[in-house]
């Protein structure tokens, strides 16, 4: 997957979880938090939907990595690099 | 086959918690006793009428749309939209005691203002107490409690005004008497004041369609009649559970949201060491009546959507010693919620707090007299805080007892929020063995699902 594919998976991902929020201004290196209503039962969401969908895991302290559109993209791009679209 | 989880009860916590195990494609299955979904608030037909065994109102009620509160959250967390339930705003509500009346409706504005007008020395404490309220962390799963009346004692002076407000909250879900946890009380005084009750206009079952149809879409199974006799114990570890039929099924994780006492009692292994002691039931119970009535509630002046009175400035909130307490109660028009069109039928609702050990003594051949002797004192009683008495519309009458819930939901002494005692964190002496619903400690509809939820997340996902 390219980085843009990445992205978009996020922002399907972000669409599922929270489905009133609108996705299409998000700034991608300013934290989903300040953009978004999101809370921690939200960004565990985000880190099983990943799981769910790609087999990948996120150890709990590489957290940190997914708090902006950015850095989710920087930090998933080599773990997704070989998976098809 | 072994199962990744199995949840004992499909009542709203084990529901909720089905659905997000199944989403997250665990092996799953729910297990029920009863013949039907729901638990504490299921429903039934009788005599021709569709009736829910609970639902007066769904609290916390947000605009369809918005993004926080614990229905958002929720909503979220299952997968499901706004319209699944479909809830309609109530026209208002109040808290009547002898000489004053507190309307509060989904705008906290009109609290605020009606404390203010019937208070009006209190009114800056009453906002200071909802602030602190607001502040505090109400999921912290410290075990301590602290007395949510010392609390109010803090910000408000004026004894009366902390009575009406503890007794809507009290009823709404204290698992203690006459006092309950400050964030327990925060999290009720939020869901009942500061968001307010909504209703879908066919009652909970569009609710639990809506987590059923959800929990089987993802590969959930669900097992009706097949109550869970023993929790099969090695050690420190369940392996599996037997069934009332004899069947045993095997499991990686039990999460029961039966009770704690009642889940203890199916433990079958060696001495478990509960800290704190064995869990004990709680006792707190209701008995509940259904008028059928031949006409709208508000043509007979009845325009508020739920009533909590008490008739004198001190509310007990405690098992009587009576077997009704008849000096306090609930009423309820489920009619009185603002539906796109008018609901088919009318009824009046009336809840008040009961004394289990009565009603479970009572001789059969008296117990259905007994049940319409204590109705009639129970609407005397209500009906002064009323417009009008509203019996001479009633057409036909339903009346359920704390046996008749313990019938339907196995919980001891029919209790309905669960022990004094809560499991926070959703953990039990077991190392795999969890609690959800009322004695994790988040009750009512929104409640115990967030509990099902919030277990399923902290224990049972992330492996
Ligand atoms: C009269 C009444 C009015 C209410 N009104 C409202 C209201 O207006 N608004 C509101 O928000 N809340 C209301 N509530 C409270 C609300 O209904 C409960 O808090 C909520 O339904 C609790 O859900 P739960 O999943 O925790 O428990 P339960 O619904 O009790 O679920 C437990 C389930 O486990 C099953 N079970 C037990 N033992 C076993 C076993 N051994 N094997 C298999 N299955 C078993 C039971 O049959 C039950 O289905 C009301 C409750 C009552 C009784």
């Amino acid at each position: 997957m390219t980085r843009d594919d990445i992205r978009q998976v996020i922002l399907d991902i972000l669409e599922r979880i929270a489905p009133d929020e609108d996705l299409s201004n998000i700034t991608d290196d300013v934290p989903f938090r300040e953009q978004l209503e999101l809370d921690s039962m939200d960004f565990l969401d985000i880190v099983m939907e990943l799981r769910k969908r790609y087999r990948v895991q996120i150890p709990e302290d590489d957290y940190e990595h997914l708090a902006t559109m950015q850095g989710t993209v920087n930090y998933l791009e080599p773990k997704l690099k070989d998976v098809v679209k | 086959m072994t199962y990744d989880t199995l949840i004992i009860g499909a009542g709203l916590s084990g529901l909720a918690a089905g659905v997000r195990l199944a989403y997250y494609e665990k092996k799953v299955c729910i297990l029920e006793r009863h013949t039907t979904i729901g638990g504490l608030n299921s429903f039934y037909r009788l005599r021709g009428h569709n009736h829910d065994v609970g639902l007066h109102a769904v609290t916390n009620w947000r605009p369809p749309g918005s993004k926080t509160g614990p229905l958002s959250k929720l909503l979220r967390q299952l997968r499901l939209k706004w319209e699944d339930f479909d809830l309609a705003p109530q026209f208002g509500s109040a808290v009547a005691f002898p000489d004053v009346r507190l309307r509060f409706t989904n705008d906290f504005v009109v609290l605020e203002q009606d404390v203010a007008d019937k208070f009006p020395s209190q009114a800056d404490g009453f906002r200071r107490f909802a602030a602190h309220l607001d502040e505090l962390d109400l999921f912290d799963a410290d075990p301590n409690e602290i007395s949510a009346r010392q609390v109010a004692g803090e910000f408000i002076s004026d004894p009366l005004l902390v009575e009406m407000l503890f007794c809507p909250v009290l009823f709404y879900g204290s698992p203690t008497p006459n006092d309950c946890d400050v964030r327990q009380f925060a999290i009720l005084f939020k869901a009942l004041y500061r968001e307010g009750f909504g209703r879908p206009r066919a009652g909970v079952r569009p609710i639990l369609k809506a987590l059923t149809r959800q929990y089987k879409s993802l590969g959930g199974e669900l097992r009706l009649r097949a109550g869970v006799k023993r929790l099969l114990q090695d050690g420190q570890r369940i392996t599996g559970v037997e069934l009332d039929s004899g069947e045993t099924i095997e499991a990686k994780n039990v999460l029961s949201s039966a009770g704690s006492a009642e889940t203890a009692n199916m433990l079958d292994g060696p001495n478990v060491d509960w800290p704190g002691g064995r869990p004990e039931p709680g006792v707190l119970s209701f008995v509940e009546s259904i008028s059928m009535m031949d006409c709208e509630p508000k043509d007979l002046g009845l325009n508020d959507t739920i009533v909590f009175f008490n008739d004198s400035p001190t509310f007990r909130y405690e098992p009587p010693t009576e077997p009704v307490d008849v000096c306090s109660g609930i009423v309820c028009v489920p009619n009185n919620y603002h539906y796109d069109r008018p609901l088919d039928d009318a009824r009046v609702r009336m809840t008040a707090l009961a004394n289990s050990a009565y009603w479970f003594g009572l001789p059969e051949e008296d117990y259905v007299c007994e049940k319409a002797a204590w109705f009639e004192r129970m609407a005397d009683a209500a009906c002064r805080f009323l417009a009008t008495d509203f019996r001479p519309h009633a057409t036909d009458l339903d009346l359920f007892t704390p046996r008749t819930i313990t019938r339907f939901t196995g919980h001891t002494n029919g209790c309905v929020y669960g022990a004094p005692r809560k499991w926070r964190d959703g953990r039990t002496p077991l190392d795999n063995l969890y609690i959800c619903g009322t004695d994790q400690g988040y009750l009512g509809i929104v409640g115990a699902m967030l509990s099902g939820v919030s277990i399923a997340n902290a224990h049972l996902l992330r492996d």
